[in-house]
């Protein structure tokens, strides 16, 4: 009998200590910094085509300290489930002028409205972002890049 | 000594007890009061300005829809404000993407674009929602209301309700 009651406190200990660890690393992936791998061409030649692994810190962009020329991770207003790697251009209030390379070269100005971020790839030519679907609101940024991690181990360092 | 041992240890049990509540609000469920009469009458049916907020409706919001973001017609969601994005706002899902919405105030039919939403509040004359600021992204949702947990007597699952007024493509 005796036992199975110390059999019970070790699992519950056990189990503890696992929640501990689990919510631990819940907090820090979500409100501090974590890695993240990106790939794709709409970064070029910021970020490589066939990877990279960033630090992501989720502190700046919940005191709302983002600012044009900063790179984010937006969850894509086309598809919730996927989340996009671009750079801020213009915040709300702005006005920023933009080109699509395949519409003829035909220049738009728009004024980003509040609450929006206008965000674009560094390589125009393949990539899919304000200037197809529009200003993104606010609440759709989930993180800002701040530091290239050892992966590709050439490119160690931080990001502008 | 052994003061602050207790303070120590009291110290590390509400950090420890902090973290998983905050996990278990960001991951599983949690609990949100809902303000204003836009959801009337399935939330905050009677403006009780005498008792002030704690006469509001206290809801349970469920993120287990957020693993895959579906959704259906009729679930009551929780999102951020597209314009402000310190702000939450309650609504109705009335149109998914694909679908068509009637705008009988301006007589336009609008499609609701890919990833995004049609939200409607219960209330129409007190509520701001799609019919102001159009669609939005799916991504902006941050739970979906599943109970009314606060008062006593109102206590009970929130059904969902289809409007017959919008047409979706068969």
């Amino acid at each position: 009998m005796r036992r199975w009651g110390l059999l019970a406190k070790e699992a519950l200990t056990q189990t503890l200590t696992f929640a501990r660890f689990f919510c631990l690393f819940h907090v820090t992936n979500h409100y501090l910094w974590s890695p993240t791998l990106v790939f794709g061409p709409s970064m070029l030649p910021t970020l490589n085509l066939t990877g990279d692994v960033i630090l992501a810190e989720y502190v700046s962009h919940r005191v709302g300290r983002l600012g044009p020329g900063d790179i984010v991770f937006v969850r894509s207003p086309v598809d919730p489930n996927k989340i996009v790697t671009k750079r801020i251009v213009g915040v709300e209030g702005d006005r920023v002028t933009y080109f699509k390379p395949r519409n003829g070269d035909s220049c738009h100005t728009v004024v980003v409205p509040k609450g929006h971020v206008w965000i674009q790839g560094d390589n125009l030519y393949a990539s899919r972002d304000s200037r197809q679907f529009g200003p993104v609101p606010y609440g759709l940024i989930e993180g800002k890049a701040f530091f290239r991690q050892v992966w590709p181990p050439n490119s160690f360092g931080s990001l502008g | 000594m052994a003061a602050h041992n207790f303070l120590w240890s009291l110290t590390k049990n509400c950090f420890t007890f902090g973290l998983i509540g905050l996990t278990v609000s960001d991951r599983y469920a949690s609990i949100v009061p809902v303000r204003g009469s836009s959801m009337s009458p399935t939330f905050n049916p009677t403006t009780d300005s005498f008792m002030g907020s704690l006469s509001d409706d206290h809801v349970l919001m469920e993120k287990f829809c957020l693993q895959k973001y579906k959704f259906s017609h009729g679930d009551v969601i929780v999102f951020c404000s597209p314009s402000n994005h310190k702000e939450k706002h309650v609504k109705r899902i009335i149109g998914l993407p694909g679908d068509w919405i009637g705008t009988p105030m301006t007589n336009d039919v609008v499609k609701v674009p890919n990833g995004h939403c049609w939200v409607e509040g219960d209330n129409p004359s007190s509520s701001l929602d799609s019919r102001s600021f159009g669609p939005i992204p799916l991504g902006l949702v941050k739970g979906r209301v599943t109970h009314i947990l606060w008062p006593p007597q109102r206590v009970r699952h929130v059904e969902r309700k289809n409007h017959q007024k919008r047409h979706s493509p068969s």
